[in-house]
């Protein structure tokens, strides 16, 4: 019975980590239709930059990798993704090419072997089964999931995103320079991956690959929460995670992955749209 | 949408570099055997298969706008049922060696239809149009689409790996199915058996081709072309989309699985690292890359990208990331319709000169 | 233009083997191919053991070569990709021509590589533990075979009164059939399973396997995980709170190698089984670690699976040498029976399977990453792929 208890901050710790690896997907991809491949490898950046950090202090390495992920995210914005919106699956293999680009230069920069990142003393130990560098990153997740809805909703950078998100064209006629927003969208919701790249860390080891294993997941997660859809990315990152760790309590780690698909086709079904999102007559 | 005669000429063009096509096809294909060596010209026919599923994926992708992310799932429903077909052949009544020493003691249920030499072959085919069929069912009858769809084919190709990882004493893990001996009588090692099974290769790939080009020319074909450009005009013009759409998806899903079983014979082995995300991803860029409009060019872009591979893999194994990145980049920004598209200006800028 | 292309690749298909053809008419050299991941995730570990096998080339044609000719090495990446690995093979053999291949690391790659030696008769070295159950005699098995390690590993922890396994291992063939082998040990032994779990490989999230396994309460976990994932799992076990002084985790695939990777703060005290450790104290192993610096390093660490390799390849320099030829047939009758002193000690190729007799070494991993053996078997054992001569794996196979 301990063991079921246990499996719920599990579950939720699993959330947290697709959520942060997802939250900023669901901007790239719900406000400018761009299918990020490499978003997994601005994880990966995120990581190495708290690799290099070692040393300098684990907090520090946070903003420093959301600036390292968020500048990548922007170069990449500027020099290639701009040129593709409205295509979004051209933007998928385009920068599903620039993902392998980037794995084969941290693999050149760093070496093929996985690197560790130590973790700082503070977050040795825990309570119970639950360690604090999982506590941490339901903090940091929760954090970033606030930090987000504030700038949104709040800011006028954030309504103006918002506005370009639910209609570019309105937005443009508005008066919004929707390319500025495009660039800071995109420099925020890579600089996130960034992020989940440095709490990735506290789990596991550090490698050219370290990204490629989310992603799919991530995207799952935006798929099921709706695009663009701050509240259907927690719900759903959460919903997965507690459905993944249940699952593989009760059978094993792989059928638990397959249960996972199985059930958001399912979730499909009903709800083609995820679980929350933007009414729309608009036709594609 | 500029002038009117703009699509006739682009059909001129189309159809002047699918002729030049056809015929260096031929020829080169024809000519392999003597000039390749038995290594080489299994490497080819390795080639010729991948080239079957590009076709596949030209036509979902490149006619009907699917961009499936998930033909290894097909690709592999064709290859284990062969697979399993050739295992049962070689064990001759006993269990398959994997299974003896994943702790297997019967032959599992699912395994034993499969000894026959009618229902496994035929499988090869009805097992990935029926999961194409029952997917494309659920998921275009929702009106999911584009980068969603592509997703889910993304995610189907993970668990289906997962999933055949983890049932070991049923699928061989891992390991995949592998260490054939025979294939239909003959011994699937010797030359001759892999010179046959090459022109074997060689001539589904073209029997398919034409099929595929019979259909893309017919009103379905038209069909699909429009279902891609506007599917919305399409329903309200009285048709159902999705199940065009399904259809061709199932169409593509099929070949892909003829294009595994093929595999099986010519390469050897096949496993679950096959038929995962990225190889299927692979596929899609070979089609980016020769060309995804033309059926042509799906074919060659999936032939110069298996040579490309091997050769890289050869003798600079490190830069074949860099080299495949780059050309997806260069090939997305700079020449989108891919090898084929810029043959067809070449031919076209030939036409309009003379 | 798509002419252009096709006559090309064409071309360029053809010009290859020619353009090799010649080269390999040289008669004062021999090819031995090396074939193991520079790639894809197997890198990590499989370079290591290519550069231990072309160190054993350099330091063999340093003093002279073999039948007075120099060893070539040709490498070929198998990418971490089975199929890639036949193809591979099939390459070196039918176009390189390659007197042997030393090549390999996990089983999937071997099985594929299996039917390419058997059917073209060609030898393939291959330098890893492993699960067993297989004797080709197309390859020889100089890594330790199932009654040189896991059963030893068993041995130690009955002696040492932990009577209830929890047993985790990566979702492939080998931990499913090592996972088999300890089943029918405890089975015959009053020991007693609480549970066995696989993860696929590569996984990295452990939160609820460590919650199982706290839950069961063994007294040690036998642990068949590969490559990284013990890195996530070794991490998230300690950050659970669970110690080598609570539940010690035996580990038969974690090196020297993987204990850098995991870092030694997070695995220190754990219990690994194997036949080699960079500590071995022989006068032949301070002579391989300190060439093995010299050519790659000062902070490269030597391993198990490296020295089976540096080993195969003096394994079957001395079988050639006695054969007097590079014949593989020729080579596979002299191979039996030959012994070297090599880093581990004493080895010996058991002609009746092709693997090698080896000494079991249990070592406990120390703060600094090295590891100290506690325990070893005296004296080489006989290799028993099939645990013929152990009466409680009578129903494995």
């Amino acid at each position: 019975m301990e063991g079921v208890l246990n499996q719920l901050p599990i579950g939720l710790s699993i959330g947290a980590v697709l959520l942060l690896a997802a939250l900023g997907l669901t901007f790239t991809f719900g406000q400018m239709g761009v299918i990020n491949m490499a978003h997994g490898e601005f994880i990966m950046a995120g990581a190495y930059t708290a690799y290099l950090l070692q040393g300098v202090g684990f907090l520090i390495a946070l903003p420093a990798a959301f600036v390292v992920a968020g500048l990548m995210g922007l170069i990449l914005e500027r020099t290639l993704i701009r040129r593709f919106y409205g295509r979004p699956l051209d933007t998928l293999l385009l920068t599903w090419g620039v993902s392998l680009i980037l794995q084969q230069l941290a693999r050149d920069l760093f070496g093929a072997p996985n690197v560790q990142v130590a973790s700082p003393a503070w977050l040795r130990g825990g309570i119970g089964i639950l360690p604090y560098n999982r506590l941490f990153i339901m903090a940091l997740a929760a954090a970033s999931v606030l930090a987000i809805w504030a700038y949104l909703n709040r800011t006028g950078q954030g309504r103006r995103m918002r506005a370009v998100m639910q209609n570019r064209r309105l937005a443009a006629t508005s008066g919004i320079d929707t390319g500025r927003v495009d660039q800071r969208t995109f420099f925020i919701g890579s600089g996130l991956a960034g992020v989940a790249g440095v709490a990735l860390t506290l789990i596991g080891p550090v490698g050219p690959t370290l990204g490629t294993n989310y992603i799919v997941d991530a995207f799952l997660v935006v798929v099921a929460g709706g695009l663009g859809q701050l509240r259907g990315a927690v719900l759903a990152a959460i919903g997965l995670g507690l459905l993944d760790s249940y699952a593989e309590f009760w059978s094993d780690a792989s059928l638990a992955k397959v249960a996972v698909f199985v059930v958001i086709i399912g979730f499909l079904q009903v709800r083609p749209q995820g679980l929350l999102s933007v009414r729309s007559r608009a036709l594609t | 949408m500029t002038a009117p005669e703009e699509p006739v000429r682009r059909w001129r063009g189309t159809a002047g570099f699918a002729a030049v096509f056809s015929a260096v096809a031929v020829l080169a294909l024809v000519a392999a055997p003597l000039l390749l060596e038995p290594f080489r010209l299994g490497l080819l026919a390795k080639y010729l298969c991948y080239a079957i599923v590009a076709l596949g994926i030209g036509l979902a992708w490149g006619q009907g706008g699917m961009l499936t992310l998930g033909q290894g799932v097909f690709f592999g429903l064709g290859g284990y049922a062969m697979g399993m077909y050739l295992k049962l052949n070689d064990a001759g009544g006993d269990l398959p060696d994997f299974m003896v020493w994943s702790g297997v003691e019967e032959l599992p249920a699912l395994w034993k239809p499969f000894a026959n030499p009618v229902f496994a072959p035929a499988m090869v085919v009805v097992l990935p149009v029926a999961v194409a069929l029952l997917l494309g069912t659920l998921v275009f009858r929702q009106r999911v689409r584009g980068a969603y769809f592509a997703i889910l084919t993304q995610a189907l190709a993970a668990a289906l790996v997962i999933l055949l990882v983890g049932q070991q004493g049923l699928t061989g893990g891992t390991n995949g199915l592998t260490n054939f001996f025979g294939f239909f009588g003959h011994d699937v090692a010797a030359d001759e058996t892999q010179r046959g099974l090459y022109l074997l290769v060689a001539a589904v790939l073209g029997a398919l081709y034409l099929g595929a080009r019979q259909l893309v020319r017919s009103r379905f074909g038209r069909l699909l072309l429009a279902v891609r450009d506007g599917e919305d005009r399409v329903r309200f013009l009285g048709y159902d989309p999705a199940v065009v759409k399904t259809l061709t998806f199932a169409v593509s899903a099929g070949m892909a699985g003829i294009a595994g079983a093929l595999f099986v014979p010519v390469v050897g082995i096949i496993s679950p690292a096959l038929l995962g995300v990225v190889p299927s991803l692979e596929l899609v860029v070979a089609v980016a890359v020769g060309g995804r409009f033309e059926l042509a060019g799906a074919v060659l872009g999936a032939v110069v990208m298996g040579y490309a591979r091997t050769y890289f893999s050869e003798e600079l194994p490190d830069a074949w990331l860099y080299l495949q990145g780059a050309l997806f980049v260069l090939v997305m920004t700079l020449a989108p319709k891919g090898l084929a598209g810029l043959a067809a200006g070449l031919v076209r800028r030939r036409e309009a000169r003379a | 233009m798509v002419f252009a292309l096709a006559v090309t690749a064409l071309a360029a298909c053809a010009g290859q083997p020619a353009a090799d053809e010649a080269s390999s008419g040289s008669s004062d050299t021999i090819k031995v191919g090396i074939l193991h991941s520079l790639s894809g995730t197997m890198a990590i570990s499989e370079v290591t053991v290519k550069d231990a096998e072309l160190l054993a080339i350099d330091e063999i044609n340093a003093a002279g070569g073999v039948l007075g000719k120099k060893l070539r090495p040709v490498v070929e990446d198998g990418a971490s990709d089975w199929p890639t690995f036949a193809e591979k093979a099939t390459k070196l053999i039918a176009q390189d021509r390659v007197a042997a291949v030393f090549g390999g690391w996990t089983s999937a790659s071997r099985k594929a590589m299996l039917p390419v030696f058997e059917k073209r008769k060609a030898l393939l070295w291959y330098p890893v533990q492993y699960e067993g159950l297989e004797s080709s005699p197309y390859i020889f098995y100089t890594g330790a075979t199932t009654n040189q390690q896991i059963v030893p590993a068993l041995d130690y922890l009955k002696e040492q009164g932990e009577k209830k396994l929890f047993l985790v291992g990566s979702d492939y063939v080998f931990p499913r059939t090592a996972n088999k082998i300890i089943k029918a040990y405890a089975a015959a032994n009053g020991m007693e399973i609480l549970g066995e779990e696989y993860t696929p490989l590569g996984h990295t999230e452990y939160g609820t396997l460590v919650n199982k396994i706290a839950e069961a309460k063994p007294d040690a976990v036998f642990n068949t995980l590969n490559g990284d994932s013990n890195v996530a799992f070794f991490k998230q076990l300690k950050s659970a709170g669970i110690g080598a002084d609570q539940i010690p985790a035996m580990s038969v695939s974690v090196a020297e190698e993987e204990v850098k990777a995991i870092g030694p703060d997070n695995i220190a005290g754990h219990l690994v089984a194997w036949n080699y450790y960079q500590t071995t104290e022989t006068p032949e192993n301070e002579k391989f670690v300190a060439a093995f610096k010299a050519k790659y390093g000062a902070d490269k660490v030597t391993s198990d699976p490296m020295e089976a390799g540096y080993n195969a390849v003096y394994l079957w320099a001395e079988a050639v040498e006695k054969a007097g030829t590079t014949d593989v047939e020729a080579v596979k009758k002299a191979a039996a029976g030959v012994g070297l002193d090599r880093p581990e000690g004493k080895v010996t190729i058991d002609g009746d399977n092709q693997h090698v007799y080896k000494t079991a070494r249990i070592g406990v991993i120390q703060p600094d990453g090295q590891i100290k053996e506690v325990w070893n078997s005296g004296e080489p054992i006989k290799p028993d792929p099939y645990l013929k001569t152990y009466s409680w794996a009578g129903g494995l196979v």
